[in-house]
């Protein structure tokens, strides 16, 4: 422990450093090419408020800016909204129970796969979504699977941010090791952990029952070698020799781990890496914002770090695709509202680019932008390190892959399915096949049931 | 007028007064308030749980009766088999070091020390603090990269070479639960079994004494007896209690590694609220209500009833 304190840990940990100040000012409009189309007619009604509910921010200005801009929409408008921030684990039983009952909140930016569990019960977004693409460049690949009704043209939601995941790792000790960047192909990609852990920095992902990173972990693993839980038509496909492949690598990659990795949860690869403990992981733009943010108000050991991180895509690119997914902010309007409109025009004012923008770059890019004209955003020429979280919205793999999105996806996630089939063989505790067996019994269970 | 002409002249007392004079009227008032509470939170919430474990309901949608599936499907499911396993495992390990370690502080603080009254107030922290603060501090204390305990051991006493995986493998995971657990069940043990040893009369000790009996001896034939009713009884609130945790190792593991600290309530609330199956969550817990009557029975019916407390000799 090279004189990071426990006490430095807690802070990070708590992840309580607010971006606002040491970011700067607001930064002006950046130049955001933008086409001249009409806005769809969504006359507010009259005394209208809206009551909206989001998950609780990773990052501070999250929070902070997502009330700024709700707060200009009230000024300019006089709707009066208000918004609750629900933990992530929390969010799905609420909606569930909104839409079940038919009250609750009127708005609901959540989980990626929730629209499409109950697209009977949620407005139509369609002409909403085709205004916005047309104004801002289209839209991402990944913000169209998780907005429209697959297999579909509708739209049934506005995806409003795509919190992508990328290869965090310690620049020096990655050239210690002889490799100038990690390499894409996947054998190589094993040397060079095998070779950072005899330097003694080993590289660690989570394998605990953690919602974003050890879900990561598994579904990248798998993706890579080409497997895939469910087929397009939703039948079960995991028993297949690509997912042997990808276990036997997976246990190979554990090797080179720190120890304690089947226990991590989500902020645990976090504290490792920003305590050195670990050279390279898969995570969010978090880290680094902490350790850039933390640098910039002075702490020299932050600042270090931040300086010779670097990211890139998750290695073992499949069919020239990268094996990731993002967490994507799906935003959907009841059909139980009684201001369909009101909300409507919330969720557009909230895309316009003076405010998404202004988000984007507060939050340094931890919800890439949907609207593919935002690549040209100031947010991405702050910083040429978090370039690797900008293209999250052109991920072509997603939540439940390569088959519809269900209750059944959202559950399998959600039981960690995939996780444990990977730490049962990282473990030792059974054999690639057994592994195997035991998903397909759980997924078969769980996607019969839709 | 005189005593004897005088007639007391008294307001019929109007219906309502009537009323609540009215003895079965009163009671059943009197009543309400508890009945109604019971109703409502704990008749009301069980019957449904029960009911939604013959179904298949998902959160945010209808049911339908599918009878005995859940539980068929379910003794298949060798996680919950596992969950089953590590339940038992957990609540007789944990339960036994309990009382164990809490008779012997309860011994301990029935003489007469220094500072009783504040030693044993002291005493009953872990037990009093909020369960998912301590179980956040285990965590940490825990933590493969930061653990106090490695901490100490490796970087101070330079006794061990390399940090404790404390949760990374499932029976180290196990076994730090199980402390976590007693370290905060010892004082709830401790202090009602010190109650209950408060009330054995001095008399009986100083007999035994006079007769000649060694320190084992009076234990065997003097405290334990005696101390067996309070101790059935804070043995079945033990065994409920952490046959039913939740809170310490959903806040710890969440289940892991690999489901091998998984609880029965840990797995019930997993599987129904973010796995959205409601039925199969509740058909879980409902799996749990037969361990815990026969812990029930088991503790009323082989500890707590000794002929003599009945009131005959001794037995």
């Amino acid at each position: 422990m090279t004189g990071f304190t426990r006490r430095d840990s807690i802070a990070v940990g708590a992840g309580a450093i607010v971006g606002a100040g040491a970011l700067g000012s607001t930064p002006a409009l950046s130049a955001i090419p933008v086409a001249k189309v009409d806005p769809p007619k969504q006359p507010i009604e009259a005394g209208a408020t809206l009551r909206v509910i989001r998950p609780t921010k990773f990052v501070d200005p999250d929070e902070v800016v997502w009330n700024e801009n709700t707060a200009k929409f009230t000024k300019a408008t006089g709707v009066q909204v208000r918004t609750d921030f629900v933990g992530w684990e929390d969010i799905r039983a609420q909606v569930a129970v909104a839409a079940r009952t038919g009250a609750g909140p009127d708005v609901v930016a959540g989980w990626a796969n929730d629209p499409h569990l109950y697209t009977d019960k949620i407005l139509d977004m369609t002409e909403l979504a085709t205004y916005l693409g047309k104004k801002y460049g289209g839209w991402g690949r990944l913000p169209e699977i998780y907005g429209k009704k697959f297999g579909t043209n509708q739209w049934i939601s506005i995806p409003m941010g795509c919190g992508g995941g990328a290869l965090v790792y310690r620049k020096s000790w990655v050239n210690e090791a002889g490799y100038a960047a990690p390499p894409d192909d996947l054998e190589k990609f094993l040397d060079l952990c095998r070779k950072l852990h005899k330097n003694g920095h080993p590289v660690g992902w989570a394998l605990g029952n953690s919602q974003g990173d050890g879900n990561g972990t598994a579904t990248w693993l798998l993706w890579a070698h080409g497997g895939y839980q469910v087929d397009e038509a939703g039948k079960v496909a995991i028993n297949r020799k690509e997912t042997i492949a990808a276990l036997k690598y997976g246990a190979e990659l554990y090797k080179t781990f720190i120890p304690g990795t089947l226990s991590w949860l989500d902020p645990s690869n976090n504290k490792a890496y920003l305590a050195e403990e670990i050279s390279m992981t898969s995570n969010g733009v978090s880290i680094y914002f902490v350790a850039k943010t933390g640098g910039a108000k002075g702490d020299a050991n932050m600042a270090r770090i931040a300086a010779d991180t670097e990211h890139a895509r998750n290695p073992g690119s499949f069919q020239g695709r990268a094996p990731e997914a993002a967490n994507t902010l799906n935003a959907m309007v009841f059909k139980h509202t009684k201001y369909p409109n009101a909300a409507k025009e919330y969720l557009r004012f909230l895309m316009e680019a003076d405010q998404y923008d202004n988000w984007l770059t507060q939050c340094l890019g931890y919800w890439a932008h949907p609207l593919l004209a935002f690549d040209q955003s100031d947010c991405w020429k702050s910083d040429p390190k978090i370039l690797a979280y900008r293209d999250a919205q052109k991920m072509t793999f997603w939540d439940g892959y390569k088959g519809p999105i269900t209750a059944g996806a959202a559950a399998a996630t959600a039981e960690y399915i995939l996780v444990q089939m990977f730490a049962g063989v990282c473990a030792g505790q059974s054999t690639p096949e057994e592994a195997v067996k035991e998903a397909e019994r759980r997924l078969t269970r769980i996607y019969k049931k839709g | 007028m005189d005593a004897t002409t005088w007639k007391p002249s008294r307001a019929e007392p109007n219906w309502l007064a009537r009323l609540f004079d009215y003895k079965p009227f009163l009671i059943f008032i009197c009543l309400l308030p508890a009945v109604g509470l019971l109703l409502a939170f704990l008749t009301y919430p069980l019957g449904l749980g029960i009911y939604l474990a013959f179904t298949d309901t998902e959160i945010g949608g209808n049911g339908e009766w599918v009878g005995l599936d859940n539980f068929i499907s379910l003794m298949d499911d060798p996680i919950f088999l596992t969950s089953v396993w590590n339940t038992l495992f957990y609540t007789f390990t944990a339960t036994v070091l309990k009382f164990a370690l809490g008779l012997w502080l309860a011994l301990l603080l029935n003489h007469h020390i220094p500072f009783k009254s504040f030693l044993r107030a002291i005493i009953l922290l872990p037990y009093i603090t909020p369960t998912v603060l301590s179980a956040i501090a285990f965590w940490w204390i825990y933590d493969p990269q930061f653990s106090i305990i490695s901490y100490v051991l490796v970087d101070r006493l330079h006794i061990l070479d390399h940090y404790i995986d404390f949760l990374g493998t499932p029976w180290a995971a196990r076994w730090s639960l199980i402390v976590a657990n007693v370290w905060r069940g010892i004082p709830f043990v401790a202090i009602t079994l010190l109650a209950g040893l408060q009330t054995i009369s001095p008399s009986l000790y100083e007999a035994a004494l006079l007769d000649g009996a060694s320190p084992w001896q009076s234990f065997r034939h003097i405290t334990s007896p005696l101390l067996m009713p309070i101790l059935a009884i804070v043995m079945t609130f033990s065994v409920l209690f952490t046959f039913t945790d939740f809170q310490l190792v959903y806040a710890i593991t969440r289940g892991g590694p690999i489901n091998s600290t998984h609880l029965m309530a840990t797995l019930a609330f997993q599987r129904g609220i973010p796995g959205a199956q409601l039925g199969e969550g509740a058909a879980i817990a409902v799996a749990m209500i037969p361990f815990l009557i026969f812990a029930t029975l088991f503790s009323y019916y082989a500890l707590g009833r000794r002929k003599w407390q009945q009131g005959s000799d001794n037995d």
